[in-house]
């Protein structure tokens, strides 16, 4: 495989606009509180967080392509490779790794150990249905689905469940076809 | 060294939180709404407060307790100070930010003049939307300045006035 563009997503991460990340977990936290508060159904919360993920990561991929000099993946072993060192180190300052890839190299998982969004963290034993970092999954979703790419993103370890990292699956469902030309004015 | 996060993690996340309650959960009543934001503001707000003072003396009274979330908070949130603080001296106390960091990049049709064409009646409409829209988003900063204060041992009532954008003030007022 040719190595492209950027491998680490450090440089980019040391020139973007950054704010103390007491905010931004804590702002998490409060969410999820809010929705487990509003919502009541642990399960309908997993829900609303992908979904606001999803919402997020379809947005956020445009910010990602224009800052991050990524040019086209060749395969999805490429893509995943960016998603763990260049999009977790652009936002989120971190840099996940990606193993257990299958024979056809359609799913992996992408592994995570340090997590800015569990610091403070602490699940109570009636809430240990809750995937709290489900809006990752979401980011990650939305994100491939606008660069033509179903995946089905699931958690497979949690360490606020008692593992010890946490560990995405992202599995490549299929690649659509990106449609020429594009019919703007239908 | 301080733990950081891309500045678009919090813009986003605040974005989605505010359209997941406003067009979601509460489509249809936007009191219900601004509460929930607000009460999520709250909880960040006394979190943050809490964190921001572990090594500092009570405060003495409440002016001392505004200025510093003036100063110190506003400094650890937003990277800047509240740049003008007014008081009435029996209560109420004016926060202005000359250019709040969470409104600089909202996009509001600032021509008033379409809102008056006789025709056209979508305007006004869409206008007042994006007004909600925008005070929507204020209510997260309100319920974090409430939650700070509230936090130091002040109970207080915060609004927000977007008049003068990208300005936006914050009125605190004591002894509700």
């Amino acid at each position: 495989m040719a190595p492209v563009a950027p491998r680490s997503g450090d440089a980019i991460f040391a020139n973007i606009e950054r704010v103390n990340a007491e905010l931004f977990t804590l702002t998490y936290g409060a969410i999820v509180r809010q929705l487990l508060t509003d919502l009541e159904e642990v399960e309908e919360v997993n829900k609303q967080l992908d979904q606001m993920g999803y919402n997020i990561g379809i947005r956020l991929i445009d910010e990602f392509l224009a800052k991050s000099n990524v040019s086209r993946c060749v395969d999805f072993r490429e893509t995943a490779d960016v998603i763990a060192k260049v999009g977790f180190k652009m936002f989120l300052g971190v840099t996940a790794s990606v193993t257990n890839w299958d024979a056809e190299g359609t799913c992996c998982s992408i592994v995570l150990e340090d997590n800015p969004l569990v610091d403070f963290v602490e699940l109570p034993d009636n809430y240990q249905g809750l995937y709290y970092c489900n809006i990752l999954s979401g980011v990650i979703r939305g994100a491939l689905d606008m660069v033509s790419m179903k995946a089905e993103v699931t958690w497979l370890r949690d360490a606020l469940r008692g593992d010890d990292v946490f560990e995405l699956q992202v599995k490549l469902l299929k690649q659509v076809p990106e449609e020429y030309p594009y019919k703007d004015d239908e | 060294m301080v733990r950081e996060v891309s500045e678009s993690c919090v813009d986003s996340l605040m974005t989605e939180m505010v359209a997941c309650y406003c067009n979601r959960f509460y489509a249809n009543k936007p009191e219900l709404a601004a509460r929930r934001i607000e009460a999520i503001g709250y909880q960040v707000g006394q979190q943050l407060s809490e964190r921001y003072t572990m090594e500092r003396p009570r405060f003495g009274d409440h002016l001392e307790a505004i200025k510093f979330i003036c100063k110190d908070f506003w400094s650890e949130v937003f990277k800047k100070q509240i740049d003008n603080l007014k008081t009435n001296h029996r209560g109420t106390f004016v926060l202005q930010d000359n250019k709040f960091p969470w409104l600089a990049r909202m996009s509001v049709d600032p021509s008033a003049d379409n809102v008056s064409s006789v025709e056209d009646y979508s305007a006004p409409t869409a206008e007042s939307k994006a007004a909600q829209a925008m005070s929507m988003h204020l209510y997260f900063p309100c319920g974090i300045i409430r939650g700070a204060l509230s936090n130091l041992g002040i109970p207080c009532a915060v609004s927000a006035d977007i008049s003068s954008l990208p300005a936006c003030t914050f009125i605190v007022r004591f002894g509700i």
